[in-house]
């Protein structure tokens, strides 16, 4: 099982960073979109996985998987929702003001 | 006992902003009133906390009433009260200079997000909280990423698309330098984890090196550190005058992270880490010291001239933070704040400059602008300031941080310290005798413009601020002298924390 | 008076010229003229006390942690000194007020004058090393405002950064030798460190402290090979010239190494270093000063020849030769000011400086005539003049010191600087009377011959009776210089034995031929090229910039990518070491067995993500598998116990690919090709090995077991007791950890509010707009815009949604739910309205302020927080208690619930402003809308609904 989640984490890292390293803009989000659930499956793992013990607590439960990790996740998985909406919504700002989405500055842009 | 104000600085902001977005998103004036005195409210307040950190010690604000580790605190302390301190004075007078140029007319929501950005960075200095720092540094990120791309424009905005993107790997290393933390120690506290780190068992020093390095990346692209520096010469170029002027203030939070974290939790003396920091610390400091003068050197328009200052000034800081011994973090905290209040300065000159200028560019002479003389004197003494000349608080900055050197990497230090101080020199005489000398060559009458006076005022109050900061140096390095000695012996911090027990 | 008020009047002068300018020049001149009078009386107020060898300091603690401290001490060295700054800057202030134009601002004039006077005395009467330094650059400072004076000419602005460059310079590598002189010392105070002769000498930081040191002392006082920028610097007014070029500033390195003498002087490399500097600069500087036309560079490059001569007598090391360096300061002072102000005095009158186009000034301008030629014979070292008892003396010294080449070295400088100075005098103001001047001169009003006039009549006193005029200062300088009592006998005639007499004999005669030769090796010097100085400083410097500049370019490319590939390998690079120099000890936890299902759904994750990753260029495709990718992951967690984790990733999972979906309608739905293979294969190397790392990383994160007891078993163990609720994650968000939930939302709420004003700024008039205005959709739309079906499934769905969305809001505290995720529900189905019945007809039917709803929001969640302080507990004490209403059951009410009403409504805003920001932009990209709910393509119309909708 965590063979399977670390291989999981490890290639969607990859690929995230192999989209965040192109010239455009829509594959840098969805690059950023991959590392993210890269990141939230590795805050997650990081409480250790187990199967059919859900932190809500009741009689019958044998037991609970740490929640904290979850609770974690929780708050990343709104900030990075919220942080890429706004990529998003710059990035097509950024097209509309450039005529096209290339993420790399001119000369005039950077300095 | 300081109470409920230790909140403030973070509840006054948050509600100030949601109030602004809720009743005075249409009407300007009343939204630049409110907004203004919310800044000074907050400043009075900071003022305030600072009394009590540096005459009760150190002071612990439970969350939810929940104890230490389980719940969340803020801590506050010296260092603490005094950034908060620096930023509500920075962000009262830069908002001022916003008002009195008509910056906060050329975009919506001005004032709503500067008091959320102000709500990101007080949060990140009084927390206690390893995850909920994170959690302010996206308030303070998301923030600044509106403050940076307001006004919109091109060039402006394509930069913000990268300072977004840059930002967004950070947080997500930041996520997985906490994640680690948690998964090997199983607590967030900072405390915490000060007191458990010393009984961590030796196979996991590893992976809380590992951890420590994330984090340390993280602080280092905040605080613009080579090779992390990158986004910054752009995006201070790019955004508002004004903007610029407040982000300042939000590279000494990477410098404050790397403190706090690396006094507290990662002292040099924890077996496990050891000097690990410091060695990767200090290259980068001296390198980074050199990259800004370069770039100061080199730099092709007004504004960059001044973003390469800023990376220069965070090298030299570093240079000092990365000894970890209580006299080089004094000298740190000093040059941090003097730091702070001249590249603020510089940046409200440079946009009284581009405001009235044809252009920014730096490679050829244009005609003498409105109010020269005023605003060359400005400049002369905001280049003083950066470039650490007397009389100004910059020289006294380097003199300590020089005075506090020791060890093997002296001669180094002190020669990147010098050699980048003198570049910069030649750098920013070179810009000043083409903006303001070479212009009067060309017998053109300047081009009228609007006197502003809050926005002279204002970039007065930066320039006095750094005068008072020269004058009392005294005082001041020996109240920071006493917070140095407090970071490196944190057994107060720590013991503020009622660790595991009811409070 | 306090020497530290003596340092301080000038600085307060400095504020008055600016004001009193507005009254009249004069004012301004007088004003400024009797502060420096009164610093100067209170000085003379000293000299009795000093004499008897008193010293008089005054003490401020500044920055005592440092040792940086303003203390002051007036000994016979800083009389002599500041006696000169004053009492010529005094002459200086007369002078400008008649050299100046009505052009020239003076009031900057004056207050740049001040405040170099003020750093001046404070170099000389600081008793504090740092503070030493801290004058020392604010000379090198307002040097530069002063050269740079006349902005408009190019020479100033050239000459005053090449000025603050060298001795700017110079003055930081000081920085470094009196630091560590401190350190040796203990002590940053000079008379402490003056104590310490044998620690410092003998300590192996002498030599880098002094090297350090004389970088300072050289690029100063202008000594080869730094002597260039001084005669740049006399583009500045000739008052400037002579104030600070011959008089003052360039004799602050001769101070310094005065005033350091008995600490560093005495050893070989002393005296290797500094006489051999000293006497190549004079020799050097006086063969070029033969040669000048320009009086003001003949001037210069005498200052230059003359300061050499002082500094190698300091190099002698012996204590004759220091009291006559002392006596020659004060000599060179009188005569070179006077020589500047008169040929500031021709320049003004004839409007020109060349030797070449004057001579026989004599009759026109008689007076001047007599005060240079005064001086100039004084220079000449020509008796009875007071230059040529301290030359006789210098020779003197020369010849007693070894090796030989150092006496005849000394006699052909002393040769040159006769004949410099006798074609001076010479060439300027006799021979006959020309008829083609720039300008027919005469001699100028009294106020501008008085200063050079005082000045040249010193000369004359102290020439014929020196010990009267000159030799009690000489012993109280001399004696501060070398520590103990010196009386110096100041002779006209010293015997025939004497060498010194055949020496000068030699140098007149050979200077007198040598002038008379000038005109055949005038040809010959002009004949060859000469390196010139200026040229090869500006030559560095713009290469310099140059390369900065390239550089710059280079490591800021603005390319995303590069800077990007370079943090993953720094981060790589970092995290990889700091893991190989610690102990790790592998996780002992055992592997759990894999269920099919999910190796299933692990390998639909792998060809999905491939899949992104090999046709991420066909961006619609790409979407889906994202959604795809989303969807397992959210199964994923659910699989794994954590539902709510589930529920949110599937629910934000849905809101993002409609956000991308939405945007992507306007930007390319292709991306092109242009990576070349070499750049792919780069970034999957760099790619796969981030991947590696942070996959082995979480591996070995999961095999082991935490090192201490975690703070979640508190949670769990108190969830129900305290927190009120059995969802313990739920629990754990907007209670133990409420304060990162309350920061969470209001990131949301940031960012919608950001995504509000850009698009504001993208719809104002400009180029964006005008490119959305123009925009063409380049794929073609369906035909039916608005399916029946969708239409009738949403507007079923609508209540359906929002039901269940309050019915997890409500459920969350206990089972997976919560405001977070019942928010997004509601939301999305708000959102399927938009994409199923059009633009134009839901926004006519949705009249809510998503700002609104984001404000209340997050008041409400700072609202309840702030309501535990009434309860007298800290922010977002939670609380909860269980009620019975009438019929209804038992239910509970809990002030997290209220919290969480404040995150509904927040995520709720911020979705739909953000997708309601689209919309606008959509619209202004003049898609049509319809205005019933089902429309087919052809009958459209565009426009009005558009712009109600814009509203």
């Amino acid at each position: 099982m965590e063979l399977l989640v670390a291989s999981a984490v490890g290639v969607m890292t990859t690929v995230g960073l192999y989209l965040i390293l192109r010239l455009r803009a829509f594959p840098v989000i969805v690059g950023l979109t991959m590392i993210s659930y890269a990141c939230n499956v590795f805050i997650f793992a990081s409480g250790r996985v187990v199967a059919g013990l859900p932190p809500i607590l009741s009689k019958t439960a044998t037991g609970y998987t740490d929640p904290m990790p979850q609770a974690l996740v929780l708050t990343a998985i709104v900030i990075s929702f919220g942080m890429t909406a706004v990529l998003v919504m710059l990035a097509l700002g950024a097209f509309f003001e450039a005529g096209d989405d290339r993420v790399d500055l001119d000369e005039e842009g950077r300095e | 006992m300081m109470g409920h104000w230790i909140i403030a600085p973070v509840v006054l902001p948050a509600v100030m902003g949601a109030f602004t977005l809720l009743v005075l998103r249409n009407t300007l004036p009343v939204a630049r009133v409110f907004s203004t005195a919310a800044t000074a409210l907050l400043l009075a307040i900071a003022l305030r906390l600072l009394w009590g950190a540096t005459h009760e010690g150190p002071e612990v604000y439970f969350l939810g009433n929940w104890p230490a580790p389980f719940g969340i605190v803020l801590v506050l302390d010296r260092l603490s009260a005094l950034m908060v301190a620096l930023t509500a004075f920075l962000a009262l007078v830069v908002q001022l200079y916003a008002i009195g140029t008509g910056w906060d007319t050329r975009g919506r929501h001005f004032h709503a997000l500067w008091q959320f950005q102000l709500m990101g960075v007080c949060g990140a200095f009084l927390t206690g909280d390893a995850f909920n720092l994170f959690v302010f540094f996206e308030v303070l990120l998301i923030a600044s990423y509106g403050l940076m791309i307001h006004g919109g424009g091109k060039d402006r905005l394509k930069a913000g698309v990268q300072y977004v993107a840059y930002n967004l790997v950070g947080s997500t290393l930041f996520l997985f330098g906490l994640a680690t933390i948690y998964s090997v120690t199983g607590t967030l506290n900072m405390a915490d984890l000060a007191a458990k780190l010393p009984g961590l068992p030796e196979g996991d020093a590893a992976l809380i090196r590992l951890a420590g390095v994330m984090l340390l990346m993280v602080f280092a692209i905040k605080g613009a550190l080579v090779p992390l520096h990158v986004w910054l010469p752009a995006t201070y170029a790019q955004a508002p005058g004004p903007v610029s002027a407040l982000f300042a203030v939000m590279t000494k939070v990477g410098a404050y992270a790397v403190i706090r974290i690396y006094t507290l939790v990662f002292p040099t003396d924890l077996p496990a880490t050891g000097t690990l920091y410091a060695d990767l610390l200090l290259p980068a400091a001296l390198v980074t010291m050199a990259v800004g003068a370069v770039g100061v050197m080199g730099a092709r328009k007004v504004q960059g001239l001044v973003a390469f200052t800023a990376v220069t000034s965070m090298g030299t800081l570093f240079a000092a933070v990365a000894q970890f011994t209580p006299g080089a973090t004094a000298a740190a905290l000093y040059y941090a704040l003097h730091s702070t209040l001249a590249a603020a300065a510089l940046f409200l000159i440079a946009d009284l400059v581009m405001a009235r200028r044809i252009d920014g560019t730096l490679t050829e002479a244009r005609p003498a602008i409105a109010q020269q003389g005023l605003i060359a004197g400005l400049f002369m003494a905001g280049a003083i300031a950066a470039a650490g000349m007397p009389p100004l608080s910059g020289f006294l900055g380097k003199l300590m941080i020089l005075d506090a050197t020791r060890g093997l990497a002296q001669p180094l230090i002190w020669a990147t310290i010098l050699g980048s101080s003198f570049v910069v020199i030649i750098g920013l005489s070179r810009a000043g005798s083409l903006l303001f000398w070479k212009s009067h060559a060309a017998q053109a009458t300047p081009v009228p413009h609007p006197a502003q006076p809050l926005a002279f005022v204002a970039t007065g109050a930066l320039v006095a601020g750094l005068v008072g900061l020269t004058l009392a140096a005294g005082p001041v390095s020996t109240w920071l002298a006493e917070t140095a000695a407090e970071l490196h012996d944190p057994a107060a911090y720590i013991a503020a924390n009622k660790l595991g027990g009811e409070h | 008076m306090s020497p530290a008020l003596i340092a301080a009047l000038p600085f307060l002068g400095a504020l008055l010229p600016g004001l009193l300018i507005r009254v009249s020049r004069t004012a301004c001149a007088t004003v400024t003229g009797s502060v420096t009078l009164l610093a100067l009386i209170g000085l003379g107020l000293h000299i009795p006390a000093v004499l008897r060898g008193e010293v008089i300091t005054a003490r401020f603690d500044w920055l005592p942690m440092l040792g940086l401290n303003a203390t002051f001490f007036l000994d016979g060295l800083g009389l002599l000194f500041a006696g000169l700054i004053l009492g010529i800057g005094l002459l200086i202030i007369l002078y400008a007020r008649f050299y100046l134009s009505d052009r020239d601002p003076m009031g900057q004039f004056y207050t740049y004058l001040m405040l170099f006077q003020g750093a001046m005395v404070g170099i000389v009467l600081s008793d504090n090393i740092l503070l030493l330094l801290v004058f020392w650059e604010l000379t090198s400072l307002s040097s530069f405002l002063l050269i740079g004076y006349w902005k408009h000419l190019p020479e100033g602005r050239q000459g005053a950064r090449m000025a603050l460059t060298v001795t700017g310079g110079g003055g930081l590598a000081m920085i470094a030798g009196m630091l560590i002189l401190g350190q040796i010392a203990g002590s940053y105070d000079l008379t402490v460190i003056l104590q310490h002769k044998a620690e410092i000498q003998a300590s192996d930081w002498y030599l880098p402290a002094l090297i350090l040191i004389l970088l300072g002392a050289f690029t100063k006082s202008a000594q080869f090979p730094f002597h260039f920028w001084l005669p740049h610097a006399m583009a500045a007014p000739t008052p400037v010239s002579a104030y600070l070029h011959s008089a003052t500033m360039v004799k602050a390195g001769i101070f310094l190494m005065a005033r350091m003498w008995p600490v560093l002087a005495g050893t070989p490399e002393w005296f290797w270093i500094v006489t051999s500097a000293g006497l190549f600069t004079m020799v050097m500087a006086a063969k070029i000063a033969f040669f000048k036309d320009d009086l003001k560079a003949l001037l210069a490059f005498s200052t230059v020849s003359h300061l050499g001569l002082i500094t190698m007598l300091l190099g002698f090391g012996t204590k004759a030769a220091a009291t006559v360096a002392v006596f020659h300061i004060i000599n060179h002072a009188t005569f070179k000011a006077a020589l500047f102000m008169s040929a500031g005095i021709v320049d003004h009158e004839a409007h020109t400086r060349d030797i070449k186009r004057l001579g026989g000034l004599r009759h026109l301008m008689p007076i001047t005539f007599t005060i240079a030629t005064v001086a100039g014979l004084s220079m000449a070292g020509i008796p009875p003049f007071n230059g040529f008892l301290s030359k006789e003396m210098m020779l003197e010294e020369a010849a007693h010191t070894a090796p030989w080449v150092i006496p005849a070295l000394a006699v052909i400088g002393a040769l040159f600087s006769v004949a410099y100075s006798f074609r001076l005098v010479a060439h300027t103001f006799l021979g006959p009377v020309r008829d083609d001047y720039p300008h027919k001169p005469h001699d100028p009003g009294f106020g501008m011959w008085a200063s050079p006039a005082l000045l040249a009549v010193l000369v004359v006193l102290i020439g014929l009776m020196p010990m009267t005029f000159a030799g009690w200062l000489v012993d109280a300088a001399a004696g501060a210089v070398t520590g103990d009592t010196v009386h110096a006998h100041i002779k006209h005639w010293h015997g025939l034995e004497s060498p010194a007499l055949w020496m000068s004999l030699f140098a007149i005669g050979g200077g007198l031929v040598l002038l008379g030769l000038h005109a055949p090796f005038d040809r010959i010097w002009l004949a060859f090229p000469r390196p010139e100085a200026k040229r090869i400083f500006d030559t560095v410097i713009e290469a310099f910039a140059a390369l900065t500049a390239r550089v710059n370019r280079r490591l800021h490319s603005g390319a995303l990518g590069q800077y990007l590939a370079v943090a993953t390998l720094a981060i790589l690079a970092g995290g990889v070491w700091a893991f190989q120099t610690g102990t790790h000890s592998p996780g002992t936890r055992s592997l759990q067995e894999i269920e099919p299902v999910a190796a299933a759904g692990w390998f639909a994750l792998m060809v999905a993500s491939f899949g992104v990753a090999l046709m991420h260029r066909q961006r619609l495709l790409t979407l889906v598998l994202i959604g795809v990718i989303g969807l397992i992951v959210s199964v994923g967690f659910a699989y794994l116990s954590a539902p709510d984790l589930a529920l949110t990733q599937i629910s934000v999972e849905v809101a993002t690919v409609i956000l991308m979906l939405l945007s992507l309608n306007f930007l390319p739905k292709y991306t092109p090709a242009v990576s070349s293979t070499a750049r792919k294969t780069r970034d999957w190397i760099i790619a796969g090995a981030g991947g590696l790392g942070v996959g082995t990383l979480i591996y070995a994160l999961m095999m082991r077991d935490f090192a201490f007891p975690t703070i979640a078993d508190y949670h769990l163990a108190n969830a129900k007791a305290l927190g009120g609720g059995t969802n313990v994650v739920n629990v754990i968000l907007v209670d133990f950890r409420g304060y990162d939930t309350f920061g969470e939302i209001t990131v949301l709420g940031i960012a919608a509010t950001l995504i509000f004003a850009l698009t504001e700024t993208i719809l104002r008039p400009g180029p964006a707009n005008d490119r959305l205005r123009n925009w063409k959709s380049d794929t073609p739309d369906a035909g039916d815009r608005h399916p029946l079906m969708m239409v009738v499934a949403t507007r079923m769905m609508l209540p359906i949604a929002l039901l269940v969305g309050i019915y997890i809001f409500l459920r969350g505290h206990n089972v997976p739910g919560g405001g977070f995720i019942a928010g997004l529900v509601v939301a999305i189905a708000l959102v399927m309205q938009y994409m199923a019945s059009g633009f134009g007809w839901t926004a006519a039917r949705q009249k809510i302020d998503y700002h609104g709803l984001i404000g209340a929001g997050v008041l409400i969640a700072a609202a309840t927080g702030i309501g535990s302080w009434f309860a007298g507990r800290p922010f977002m004490t939670s609380n909860y208690g269980y009620f019975h209403i009438g019929p209804l059951e038992e239910f509970e009410l809990a002030t997290a619930a209220l919290f969480d009403l404040g995150v509904f409504l927040t995520v709720l805003g911020a979705v739909m402003l953000a997708l309601s920001s689209l919309t606008r932009i959509a619209v202004r990209a003049g898609q049509t809308t319809n205005i019933e709910a089902f429309d087919m393509q052809d009958k459209l119309e565009p426009g009005p609904g558009a712009e109600a909708e814009v509203k």
